[in-house]
């Protein structure tokens, strides 16, 4: 029997397992958990510096089907962002890996959504986006598609609420999207992410195979696989790994990440500059009006402090202050008595 | 009129005045200048949900005796307010003084009162105020002339200018030149208004403070330990985050970086979801709102109890429902705040009745909520939180703080197995490991959803029963661990009277009224929820207890009679609720009704 490898801690790939999956034989969602475990264990995150967070769905379930090894929390439908917010202040140096879906994210959750990552609180905050409510059986959500048609709740007539767009108004500085039948592209983007300093949304178009599979369906496996059009091949390359293939100019752009890794673009059918805020939105607007599938990393800025940066909160959590630290000095609280005794 | 002998130090002042104009300053000078002179004082600040130009009034009361619940009569009426003046000055018992600008458009009509018409425009003139400033250097001619009627010492009145304007010596030589100048006019102008009503030096405030229940409750969070604060802005609740974020500089400088963490949430369910994020990754975190926003805390705060995760809830209340009256205060979210959730949810609930319990309880939350694991409520209210009350000054907490049943990677390390919901103790509280936590054993996905007692999803029904069985018995651990009820019990008492939070000083001066009537009686008020045994041994030892509070059920009372069902009997309640902090004369006449009434039911059932 050979050994299962190991990564650079030691760990092999089913350290990074959770329980065993309830979904529907063939979610998306499961596939997007693969990449999770994938990512994990090729980055060597030491499980217990990360926690995995999520809110009330299919989607929200599966934060118990990878890390395992990890503390997580299974919270509120579409509160998940503000519970994760607490922990980050709590201890700003765990990493959030949430997992949310469209109705989590979009209907009930798009007010925590926006305001997660207005805060930049350093996540990395994946949506299952499959158009449509899973465990309640077939109803639309509001990233539905205009004209899309379900079983049971017929026409949607409604415009989507696009993720990404929200996400890049609400001042995240990495937004990016894709599919989870592009392995690849999944786990390439949740290493990124990882690295990222501040809060990073993954969009990821996520069938639900019992409700939304059909052909007419545009978060469909038939249409995802036909339409996808990537902008870029995305590769994640840490600090230390040497960068050996070499691109001809203007193929390839690298965009370094502050701690050091890099995130290699390698250009395909158009130019995208996603450190251009305008061009982001624009891309996303045009690929409407188009009907296009657009995936990739379409925004990336990684100017703004993460929200314990904004509180000025020290090295040590808060967490982990000792009482000293947490309770005034005799003389600070003595001093205070004396002035409200008008002393 | 003949002139009667001058009342001393019993007394209360009502001011009518324009919300806006600065007329709060100005009563706390008066405020603060009587309580320097040794006196007991207390105030009321009757305000509208307005920024600016509503009517506002504000009560303050002398007392020797030291009472400070609202008093239902004030002879001293300073109308400055003509739209509401001529309500305010029916208001006025016979005899009583009216102080009105002398040209203003209102003069009072009423020949049974003593009318005093101040220049106010003439002294503001003559101290050379500027045009902006007018409008708010205007009150301190009424805190002038009243400080010439009721003699307070000079010392005392530069005193509390100093404190109000927290020595801002452009600010405090403006005011104290216009309060001298009215004080001067008055002086010079006697009539039948003077040595009517004087306060004359005592040492019954020697050592005290006044402050307010939010700045009590804020003092005590950060003496507390809290790490995480995240809130939404209500009234009557602001104060007291407004106040622990000033207060917080001096009294945890951030020389190493913040120790707290203060966020406004974007509303009041990310504000309590934000405490629980914090509380279950291991800081003391809280919240502090009122109805409207408990309202929308529903559904976090069954999260709290059912997941296990600590929190600290201080609900200010106001007058509901909706958004009924947001500057008034009420008692009615007790039974809300108690089940807050659906389905099986029962909390912890503090009640302070003082500024110190508002102090000591803020700490005691986060001890309960950590040794517990589970959210626990303060519920405080408009009079208690926005009030200003005599105290004495906090003390510096002896104790460490109680962190619970949490388990580091060492402590794993010495065991075989874990389970997060395991009663090892037979307390119902399982030991908790806080996210970070190294040890392979540490982690656990908490949740909402049904679970066994390694913390793993089961629908099963025992395991269901089995869970809620462990919460139960948590409940009863609980009960065992809150604060007792404050009881003075009177030897001959057949009569009990029963309240909690900020009726005391009704209820104590109400009781005074009573044993002047003859009708002796006991006291208790009630301290937290789990209700405990001393509830029941009180109301076991009176033949007729009577439950106030300011609500219109009776919720305290209905609480009580499902503690002790076999004495439901003997439980008589008086609810009322109009968003004024009660008066003792109106307390006991309601007890009076109501113990009439019990004995009649009494006579009738015994037949």
């Amino acid at each position: 029997m050979t050994q299962a490898p190991v990564n650079a801690i030691g760990l092999t790939k089913n350290d990074y397992r959770g329980a065993p999956s309830t979904l529907c034989a063939g979610c998306g969602h499961d596939s997007v958990a693969s990449q999770i475990i994938a990512a994990a264990f090729e980055l060597s995150l030491q499980p217990h510096t990360v926690i995995r967070m999520s809110g009330i769905g299919c989607s929200s379930k599966s934060a118990a089907y990878f890390l395992g090894r990890s503390h997580g929390f299974n919270s509120l439908h579409g509160r998940m962002p503000s519970v994760t917010t607490g922990a980050h202040l709590a201890n700003h140096t765990l990493r959030p890996l949430a997992v949310s879906g469209d109705g989590d994210t979009a209907s009930i959750g798009l007010g925590q959504f926006i305001h997660l990552l207005r805060r930049n609180v350093p996540i990395v905050y994946i949506v299952e986006n499959n158009g449509v409510y899973g465990l309640t059986k077939g109803q639309f959500s509001a990233t539905a598609d205009e004209g899309q048609e379900l079983k049971h709740a017929g026409v949607n007539h409604l415009p989507p609420i696009d993720v990404c767009a929200e996400a890049i108004l609400a001042g995240c500085g990495f937004v990016a999207r894709s599919f989870a039948g592009d392995a690849k592209q999944v786990r390439e983007l949740i290493k990124a992410a990882f690295n990222f300093h501040g809060a990073a949304v993954i969009d990821v178009i996520s069938p639900c195979v019992t409700f939304n599979n059909h052909d007419r369906s545009t978060k469909s496996y038939t249409y995802g696989k036909t339409h996808e059009s990537p902008i870029h091949d995305i590769s994640f390359i840490p600090h230390y790994e040497e960068v050996t293939i070499d691109y001809e100019p203007g193929e390839a752009r690298d965009v370094q990440l502050h701690d050091g890794p890099v995130i290699r673009l390698r250009k395909l059918h158009r130019d995208h500059d996603p450190t251009d805020r305008m061009a982001a939105l624009a891309l996303l607007e045009e690929a409407r009006a188009a009907n296009e599938f657009v995936t990739g990393l379409i925004y990336l800025n990684e100017r703004r402090p993460t929200l314990a940066e904004t509180l000025g909160i020290g090295r040590t959590p808060i967490a982990a202050l000792p009482e000293e630290r947490l309770r005034p000095s005799r003389a600070a609280f003595a001093a205070v008595m004396a002035e409200l005794a008008g002393e | 009129m003949q002139s009667p002998q001058p009342i001393v130090n019993e007394f209360a002042i009502t001011a009518a005045t324009v919300n806006g104009s600065g007329s709060q300053t100005a009563n706390m000078v008066l405020m603060r200048a009587i309580f320097q002179m040794g006196i007991p004082v207390s105030g009321k600040n009757l305000f509208p949900s307005n920024i600016q130009g509503e009517p506002t009034w504000y009560t303050l009361r002398v007392s020797q005796a030291g009472y400070t619940a609202r008093p239902a009569e004030t002879p001293i009426l300073v109308a400055f307010n003509p739209r509401t003046a001529n309500e305010d000055l029916s208001q006025l018992p016979a005899g009583g003084i009216c102080l009105y600008p002398a040209d203003g458009p209102w003069q009072p009509q009423r020949a049974d009162i003593i009318p005093l018409a101040l220049p106010v425009r003439q002294i503001l003139d003559q101290v050379g105020v500027g045009q902006r400033l007018r409008p708010y250097a205007a009150n301190m001619v009424y805190v002038g002339a009243l400080a010439a009627l009721l003699e307070i010492e000079d010392a005392a009145l530069v005193k509390a200018v100093q404190h109000q304007f927290r020595g801002k010596s452009s600010a405090v030589e403006l005011n104290l030149a216009v309060i001298r100048a009215a004080q001067a006019w008055a002086a010079n102008n006697p009539s039948p208004a003077h040595h009517r009503f004087r306060v004359a030096r005592m040492q019954a405030t020697t050592g005290m403070m006044l402050i307010d229940g939010n700045t009590a409750a804020a003092i005590g969070a950060i003496t507390g330990g809290v790490g995480v604060v995240a809130w939404y802005p209500i009234t009557p609740s602001s104060s007291l985050i407004e106040s622990l974020e000033s207060y917080l500089p001096r009294l945890r400088p951030a020389d190493d970086g913040a120790t707290c963490a203060v966020v406004q949430a974007e509303d009041e369910i990310a504000a309590l979801g934000i405490v629980i994020g914090a509380g279950w990754a291991g800081a003391r975190a809280m919240t502090a709102t009122s109805g409207p926003g408990i309202s929308l805390m529903t559904e976090f705060a069954g999260l709290g109890f059912f997941a296990e995760t600590p929190a600290v809830i201080w609900d200010v209340q106001r007058v509901g429902p909706s958004t009924g009256l947001p500057t008034r205060t009420a008692q009615s979210d007790l039974l809300s705040v108690y089940y807050l959730g659906h389905g099986d949810t029962r909390h912890v609930v503090l009640l302070p009745g003082t500024m110190e319990e508002c102090y000591s309880d803020a700490q005691l939350a986060f001890d309960l909520a950590e040794y517990l694991q589970t959210p626990v409520f303060v519920l405080s209210d408009l009079d208690l939180g926005m009030n200003i009350w005599m105290s004495r000054p906090f003390t510096y907490p002896e104790q460490p703080l109680q962190r619970g049943k949490v388990l580091s990677a060492e402590d794993l390390a010495k065991l075989t197995s874990y389970a997060r919901f395991a009663d090892v103790d037979g307390d119902g509280i399982g030991y908790r490991t806080l996210p970070g936590n190294p040890h392979p054993l540490a982690a656990t996905l908490s949740r909402g959803t049904g679970h066994n007692e390694r913390n793993v999803y089961s629908e099963r029904p025992d395991d269901w029963q089995r869970n809620m069985a462990r919460l139960w018995r948590k409940h009863e651990t609980a009960r065992r661990m809150v604060p007792r009820p404050v009881v003075d019990l009177h030897p001959q008492a057949t009569v009990g009277l029963i309240g909690f939070g900020s009726t005391a000083p009704a209820i104590a001066e109400a009781r005074d009224l009573l044993a002047a009537a003859g009708i002796a009686t006991s006291s208790m008020r009630v301290r937290a929820l789990p209700l405990g045994p001393e509830v029941t041994d009180f109301i076991a030892r009176h033949q007729y207890c009577v439950v106030i509070e300011q609500n219109h059920d009776g919720q305290l009372r209905q609480l009580l009679q499902l503690h002790c069902p076999a004495y439901a009997t003997r439980l008589g309640s008086v609810a009322w609720c109009d968003g004024l902090p009660l008066t003792a004369p109106f307390v006991r006449d309601q007890v009076l009704a109501v113990l009439e009434q019990m004995r009649e039911l009494a006579l009738v059932t015994s037949k």
